[in-house]
């Protein structure tokens, strides 16, 4: 990727995604969480688009930044507004500690190894490609994914059913 | 300036940790419910670079991958978020430092 | 004159008896269960049934031995257990020594069991009494046939759990109780030796069975200080089984179990292990000048020590268990004198007339319901048949030519004399005073007029049933007849000639001179008792009151009860080393087990907080692990 282009937009959109992320980890109030968790959801789809997995994005942007988060708004309008509060516990610096050392190690190891030749074009048409993946080579899975979306559903209605 | 694959590499590894951190340290469970997406988000950027970047007979392998991740991300979130207001439906709480009715 | 006994027979002696325990033990489970129901004298019918079909194959072993060559018939030995280095054979041996013996338990054991018929008809434990007098019966046999020393071992510890059972067959009864634990507990600490000569005999040789010891004995490739102390173990197990000097104590409170038992015990089974034991090894033994001696000595010990107590005794059975260790310790320094045929041989004769004193007994406590003598007399004029029986067994007992008793002390004094001389003067005592407690034992019981008996109901004394009477008979007239079957050597050659080697054993010189005066101290032991206890010329409580000192030692048997339970089991035992052990069990083991209890708690306490039921913690303790696992991968595989 070497298009002025490309690279303006990767940045503008590592930028959105990161800085999004950083804004959930942030914000008090889970409401403007779950706003900033869209953005950094966005960016990403963003980034799938430079990736060109055009699909992907789509897809991103249909479950992520729509399913996922009105989810997520729901869960927090069930609950009272005492519980809205987005505050860290008692382990806050055990886990940036945590973290930092994941986020050293993934960023050494990405930087470190040699990845080869990255010549690559990027990919035409994606989304009938996966299509056909899907139902040949991974049909399997598929199913598989799809068991394991029906007993998602049922899990949820028999935790949040009336006793 | 070029941007290869160590650059979205990078971007992954930063919407991981940020989830990670996210996810030990937030109180609320939806907070933490927060975390685990944006580290499900950072996995499936480094998938699609990889599959964007690197030679391979399976090129597209990855980008099928993202989609089962998804697929069960959606599943986590659904089952998560039921055992949200399933906690706060019991204890009146949404607070995973207060859940601790397993302690040793 | 018939044809060799097959294996399958040969085992079918021993098989029998335990076969009719096995039937009776579960008819009598599923009777106690509910299921069928078996009557009770089933169970006596079933023991005489398979007690004589042991009998009728032991006659047809022992006639196969005398037409064998070398006196025995070889069986192959089977594989029993095979632990690397220790392989253990299971097999029938059968020569000489064991074929008499068998014949001689299967025989005596036959006439008890017939005249408990009638003497436990009203006991409620009957079918337990017949289960338990089976398996003593099997076990006996089945110690008597063993050819591995491991196999004899089980057996060994089979007659003393039976014997136990037995002797403890009224365990209502305070004093039962104890007399059967004391039984176990004596006769345990001379199987200690036992087993550890058997330990060592395994390490030195790796052999279990009796005839490759004896071979490796004779070739001399076990060392002399070995064999001392294996014949040592060997003869402290056989000292606790036969109630020698110092294992004897628990034979006269023995008598705590139904007197058909104690027929069983003093004349077949129990004490006769001991003496067959020893026997069995006898090679061994002649090829150790100390262990020969240390039989020699605690049977001349035990024979007068013994016969000395007969004399205080008040209870009939009594003087009966004293007079069968008197008797054991002369088949004990026989053999101490290398002689083996005549040991074996008063073993053989003594079996009848003991188990007939027994019986006879039995019987007049069945007419007095006492066993105290003090309270019988006159009972000849009662019971002429008991009467009868009771004198001929007990002039056989004290020697008197022509019984069968005479032909076989006969020949110990004869060995006696040849090869060890204070032996002899020890049994030649021994003899006067088998005569005396036995004349006092008769003139007590018989004669003089009736002192009651043991009370109400008992006031004229009768009779026994002739079920009781018909097996004393048969022992009665083997009392007076067996001796002669000796008289031909024949029982002699049978027993010497199945030794592995020749000149082990020295054979008896009859003299007449000591056969008389043998009769002749009989006689006069049983004239005093007659002057003393029938004329009543002197009155015994004068003769007691001049030698005062020996009759207050006697009465309270050499103190050896009052030092094992007094001194050994109170002080030493219970004071010291229970204390020790106790002292120990508390600080050490306790100490130990509390200890650790308290540190895994501690530790606990620290460590569950771990466990904090909080998910961020363990969700913080993958990730932790992801880093130092990927950490650790890199580092190791660059």
């Amino acid at each position: 990727m070497t298009g002025v282009g490309e690279v303006a937009a990767f940045w503008i959109l590592a930028t959105i995604t990161v800085g999004s992320a950083v804004v959930v980890a942030l914000v008090r109030d889970l409401v403007r969480a779950v706003v900033a968790l869209v953005g950094s959801f966005l960016g990403v789809a963003g980034l799938f688009i430079l990736l060109s997995a055009e699909f992907l994005a789509v897809v991103q942007v249909l479950i992520y930044a729509g399913a996922i988060s009105i989810l997520m708004v729901f869960a927090i309008a069930l609950t009272p507004r005492s519980a809205r509060d987005n505050a860290e516990t008692a382990m806050r610096w055990l886990a940036l500690a945590l973290a930092l050392a994941m986020v050293g190690l993934l960023i050494a190891v990405a930087t470190v190894t040699e990845w080869g030749p990255q010549a690559k074009e990027g990919f035409q048409e994606t989304a009938s490609a996966i299509g056909e993946a899907l139902l040949n080579r991974y049909v399997l899975p598929f199913e598989v994914a799809s068991v394991l979306l029906l007993a998602a559903m049922l899990g949820a209605v028999v935790m949040v059913r009336e006793d | 300036m070029e941007v290869g694959l160590e650059h979205f590499l990078v971007i992954g590894a930063l919407l991981f940790g940020i989830g990670l951190l996210l996810s030990l340290s937030k109180r609320n469970l939806i907070g933490v419910l927060m975390g685990i997406e944006l580290m499900f988000n950072g996995a499936n950027v480094t998938l699609v670079a990889f599959a964007r970047f690197l030679e391979g007979a399976e090129a597209l392998a990855g980008q099928v991958l993202v989609v089962f991740a998804i697929t069960i991300a959606a599943a986590e979130a659904a089952v998560a978020l039921a055992i949200a207001m399933a906690l706060y439906r019991r204890r009146q709480t949404v607070d995973v430092d207060r859940a601790d009715i397993l302690r040793g | 004159m018939f044809r060799e006994i097959p294996e399958a027979a040969a085992w079918a002696i021993v098989l029998a008896p335990l076969g009719s325990f096995a039937i009776i033990s579960l008819a009598s489970l599923a009777r106690s269960l509910g299921l069928g129901r078996s009557r009770p004298p089933h169970s006596a019918w079933l023991t005489i049934g398979a007690i004589t079909a042991s009998l009728v194959l032991s006659l047809w072993a022992l006639d196969s031995v005398v037409q064998a060559d070398g006196h025995a018939v070889s069986f192959e030995p089977h594989r029993w257990v095979s632990i690397a280095p220790l392989e253990v054979s299971i097999g029938f041996r059968l020569d000489g020594l064991s074929a008499i013996m068998l014949a001689v338990v299967a025989g005596v054991s036959l006439s008890v069991q017939v005249y408990s018929q009638g003497y436990m008809a009203h006991d409620p434990g009957y079918s337990r009494y017949f289960a338990f007098m089976s398996l003593f019966t099997g076990a006996m046999l089945g110690l008597v046939a063993a050819s591995n020393l491991l196999q004899l071992f089980v057996f060994w510890e089979l007659v003393g759990l039976c014997s136990y059972l037995l002797i403890g067959f009224w365990f209502q009864r305070d004093a039962a109780r104890r007399a059967a634990t004391k039984a176990f507990l004596v006769t345990r600490l001379g199987d200690l030796g036992l087993l550890s000569a058997l330990l060592l005999i395994w390490r030195e040789t790796g052999e279990l069975d009796i005839g490759a010891i004896q071979e490796a004995a004779l070739t001399g490739a076990i060392g002399s200080g070995v064999l001392a102390f294996f014949a040592g173990g060997v003869f402290a197990g056989a000292a606790g089984k036969s109630a020698q000097f110092p294992l004897h104590v628990w034979l006269p409170d023995a008598m705590e179990g139904p007197t058909p038992v104690s027929a069983l015990i003093h004349a077949a089974t129990m004490v006769a292990a001991g003496v067959y034991l020893v026997a069995r090894l006898f090679p061994l033994y002649a090829l150790s000048e100390e262990a020969l001696t240390t039989v020699a000595v605690i049977g001349s010990v035990t024979a007068v020590m013994a016969g000395l107590l007969g004399l205080v005794m008040t209870d009939i059975k009594r003087v009966l268990a004293y007079s069968t260790i008197s008797q054991l310790g002369y088949m004990m320094a026989g053999l101490g004198s290398l002689g083996l045929a005549p040991a074996i041989f008063h073993l053989f004769t003594h079996a009848f007339f003991k188990a007939l004193l027994f019986l006879g007994a039995g019987s007049v406590n069945h007419a007095t319901g006492t066993f105290d003598m003090r309270q019988m007399g006159g009972l000849a004029r009662y019971m002429p048949f008991t009467f009868l029986f009771t004198v001929v067994a007990a002039l056989a007992l004290v020697g008197i030519f022509p019984l069968a008793g005479f032909w076989s002390k006969d020949e110990l004094l004869a060995i006696a004399w040849d090869e060890r001389r204070w032996v002899f003067w020890a049994l030649l005592a021994g003899v006067f005073l088998t005569a005396l407690y036995m004349g006092r034992l008769l003139f007590l019981t018989f004669a003089g007029t009736y002192r009651g008996g043991g009370g109400e109901g008992h006031g004229h004394p009768h009779e026994s049933p002739l079920v009781m009477l018909v097996p004393m008979a048969a022992l009665a007239a083997l009392s007076v007849g067996v001796g002669l079957v000796n008289l031909g050597k024949g029982m002699e050659h049978l027993l010497v000639g199945s030794l592995p080697e020749e000149g082990l054993a020295v054979e008896p010189h009859f003299r007449w001179e000591m056969a008389a005066s043998s009769v002749g101290v009989g006689v006069l032991g049983v004239g005093v008792a007659w002057l003393v206890y029938g004329l009543k010329v002197v009155r015994a409580e004068v003769i007691r009151s001049v030698f005062w000192p020996l009759a207050a030692v006697l009465e309270r048997k050499f103190f050896m009860d009052d030092l094992y339970e007094g001194v050994i089991a109170r002080g030493l035992v219970l004071r010291g080393v229970a204390w020790a052990l106790q002292q120990g069990d508390e600080k050490g083991v306790d100490g130990l087990v509390n200890g650790i209890g308290q540190a895994v708690r501690v530790i606990a306490q620290r460590v569950r907080m771990v466990q904090a039921g909080q998910v961020q913690v363990y969700g913080a303790a993958i990730a932790l692990g992801v880093v130092v696992s990927t950490v650790v991968i890199l580092l190791v595989n660059p």
